[in-house]
């Protein structure tokens, strides 16, 4: 099958060693994780884990299966990139030499609508959001200056659906809890 | 109700209580001591069982949850304490086996020190139990070992662990206890899907050729009746998987036999020529299954299960009924028609003839030659009038008792399934015999299996546990031998063995036995066997090149079965 790349999202409890029991999923299928982003999610007590893997679709529906089988974790929803709106952040260091001596810089930051965040007498930050291939790109063009340091951060995304599954699950499990009903 | 003031140690023990524990295995040692002490205490509230290996204390405990459907409880010590169990919490996450083990851990100020028996318990423990929780506080133990108990038990059973530090042992707490319902992350019971049902009954209905296929679900949601009705009112013939046995009685006439490798020539044989395969309960293993890309391919799969996860993870399903079979097959059983298959079901005894006039008959009654595993598992079981619980250990011990051991009585059969744990069976046989006391327990092994975890004999002698020993002796480890034999151009690596006097063993801890060269003394054995209800060990020495047939050789497809002669 046709290998696509994925994005999974995962709405957990959080409890200490999530990350872990999640991971191991991925590496018990030898699936190789490209990126990885953890961070609280829009609803207090829930934590959101943005993975993106490059597998098939059977693959992905196992291991999200799998990842929604742990105990402690809420929702596990899997997107190609046509579902989702996605981004990542990229920063590149040019020492401070390269940024004065070369006016095309200012041109290229204009071109690529990147950020300046710093300017010292050592060095400068650049700061770009977009897709892969467009950091990847100003990377490339910037190159000739001399990066001293480049990073990347893991995907962020956000579907393009209008319902929010994961509050429409929440209110469904709440609705089970039998504390919550009168009888039993 | 009053509130009371006490150690962690102790507010676990009115946990356990408060979850209806009356049964603990374990094993002390210095990071749990305190909560031993707290046992101490409450001694008279427990039945303690002290293995002689913590292994040994985790095997047990699956049997006494197999046998009696109530969780297994294990309380050891940290660092080997608790490596000593991860081979039983492998084996019970595979086979789905309700448990709460609780490891004693170093004080929280020491964690991840590489203190003195420090294990990073939860890290190893994780990818191998349905949920594992370090506790820090006394304040937390009621909360954890409710949750751990609700989990192990609901839904798809499994083991869970609770690595409970020194500290949170001794530091005091004001003791309440609330039972826990509802985890708003954990459904354990999917919600029935009137379509599915519908849909699953209108394809049955339109079956011409149905089979099922029966796993332990229908043993762990207690389903055995709506398996029959359900059956019974379609006309379905039904084969099993090794951990389905006992569900169906063996006399039962639509029951037509073992699934897998070493199953009957019947239901493997039919499962490439079925219209509808219904599979209740079980996860198309691969020893089930065979070459998966020739798996029942001409028949549409309708799967029943609890586990959402198991849906389409080996064979593609055409509908899934989710839920507890005990709610699910009522459910399709209501909408069924009642029919009759009969040419189908007439159908398996041409493979039934085949199978009993080749393999069956030379492998249960010999004329002539060394005494075969066959006759002895035949004899025994015979001599049980079919009711006794049947352990196993792994291998081919393991597989000729499936094959002919007869069940007259629903969870029957405790062996380990989805890992095959050598060294599992003798321990298990001990948590069987504590889990239903009313019942004969008969323990087949081999030479090989039996020596794994041989130190429970001091178990067995200690607690006066009635269970039956039998050890199929042929002095090899016998279904590598047979692989070897089949496969491996009869290069016997590794698989000769030169073995101790068992019954010699035996004596040394004061439990009876004897040992049987010859078939005419074979059956006076038996009885002197069971003629009380105390532990015995029969050593039976059998024929050192015996195979188990019928099989199907690993990655070949279920039709292409070898009979072996």
């Amino acid at each position: 099958m046709e290998k696509t790349l994925y994005t999974i999202t995962v709405y957990t409890e959080n409890f200490v060693g999530l990350l872990n029991q999640i991971t191991i999923i991925f590496t018990r299928r030898q699936i190789n994780i490209e990126s990885l982003t953890v961070s609280k999610s829009s609803i207090p007590g829930i934590h959101k884990f943005t993975i993106t893997a490059e597998t098939d679709l059977e693959m992905v529906k196992k291991v999200v299966k799998q990842i929604e089988k742990r105990i402690d974790v809420l929702k596990a929803f899997y997107h190609t990139d046509d579902d989702v709106i996605y981004q990542e952040v990229a920063l590149y260091k040019i020492g401070a030499e390269a940024m004065l001596d070369n006016p095309e810089i200012e041109s290229i930051v204009r071109k690529y609508n990147a950020r300046i965040l710093e300017v010292n007498r050592s060095y400068g930050v650049l700061e770009l959001s977009g897709h892969t291939e467009d950091t990847q790109e100003l990377f490339e063009r910037l190159k000739e200056f001399h990066v001293l340091q480049f990073v990347r951060s893991g995907r962020i995304a956000i579907t393009k659906s209008t319902v929010e599954r994961l509050s429409d699950f929440l209110a469904e499990m709440e609705a089970r809890n039998p504390e919550h009903q009168c009888k039993k | 109700m009053e509130k009371k003031i006490m150690k962690g140690a102790e507010a676990l023990m009115c946990s356990l209580i408060e979850e209806n524990v009356n049964t603990i295995f374990g094993y002390p040692g210095g990071q749990i001591i305190t909560v031993f002490d707290a046992l101490y205490s409450y001694r008279d509230s427990f039945q303690y069982i002290l293995t002689r290996h913590e292994q040994g204390a985790i095997h047990a405990a699956q049997g006494y949850a197999r046998v009696s459907g109530d969780t297994g409880v294990v309380i050891v010590t940290s660092g080997p304490g608790a490596t000593n169990v991860i081979t039983g919490l492998a084996d019970a996450m595979l086979d789905s086996t309700p448990l709460v083990v609780i490891t004693g851990q170093v004080g929280a100020s020491l964690l991840g020190s590489d203190a003195f028996q420090e294990t990073d318990v939860i890290g190893v423990t994780q990818p191998i139990t349905k949920w594992s929780y370090q506790i820090r506080k006394a304040s937390e133990i009621p909360w954890a070992v409710a949750r751990a108990f609700y989990i192990a038990r609901e839904g798809r059973p499994g083991p869970v662990v609770l690595d409970l530090t020194k500290d949170a042992q001794s530091e005091m707490v004001e003791f309440s206890y609330k039972k826990c319902i509802f985890i708003r992350s954990y459904q354990p019971y999917p919600e029935l899907q009137p379509e599915n049902i519908a849909q699953a009954a209108e394809m049955i209905n339109k079956a011409k050729r149905p089979m099922a296929l029966v796993g332990q679900g229908v043993l762990l949601g207690h389903a055995e009746e709506e398996l029959k009705a359900f059956l019974t009112k379609a006309d379905i013939p039904a084969g099993s998987t090794l951990l389905g046995l006992s569900a169906l009685s063996s006399d039962f006439s639509l029951y037509k036999g073992l699934l897998g490798m070493h199953g009957n020539l019947g239901p493997n044989k039919k499962t490439a020529e079925c219209d509808v395969l219904i599979a209740i309960g079980m996860r198309f293993d691969d020893r089930v299954t065979g070459d998966l890309k020739k798996y029942a391919k001409q028949a549409k799969v309708i799967h029943f299960d609890i586990d959402t996860s198991e849906i389409d993870k080996n064979v593609k399903t055409s509908v899934a009924v989710l839920g507890n079979a005990k709610e699910t097959l009522p459910a399709v059983t209501e909408l069924l028609q009642p029919a009759r298959h009969t040419a189908w079901i007439q159908s398996f005894e041409a493979c039934e003839k085949e199978e009993m006039e080749r393999v069956i008959i030379p492998e249960i009654m010999p004329i002539a030659g060394p005494i075969t595993m066959g006759e002895v598992v035949n004899r025994v079981s015979e001599a049980t009038n079919h009711e006794a619980i049947l352990v196993t250990d792994v291998g081919q011990n393991q597989m000729i008792a499936a094959r002919y051991f007869k069940f007259s009585r629903s969870r029957s059969m405790i062996t380990s399934g989805g890992l095959g744990t050598m060294g599992f069976g003798l321990p298990a046989s001990i948590g069987a015999a504590l889990g239903a006391p009313e019942r004969r327990v008969c323990f087949f092994t081999g030479d090989g299996g039996i020596q794994m975890t041989l130190q429970e004999l001091g178990t067995i002698m200690q607690y006066k546990i009635p269970v039956k020993i039998i050890i199929l002796n042929n002095n090899f480890l016998g279904m590598v031998r047979q692989w070897q034999e089949l496969f491996y151009r009869e290069r016997y690596s590794s698989t000769p063995m030169n073995n101790p006097d068992f019954p010699k063993i035996a004596e040394a801890y004061g439990i009876a036995g004897k040992k049987v060269t010859k078939r005419e003394d074979l059956d006076d054995a038996i009885e002197e066997m069971l003629k009380d209800n105390k532990a015995y060990l029969l050593e039976v020495e059998v024929e050192e090149n015996g195979m188990v047939y019928p099989m199907i050789p690993a990655g070949t497809s279920v039709d292409q079965i070898i009979l072996g002669d």
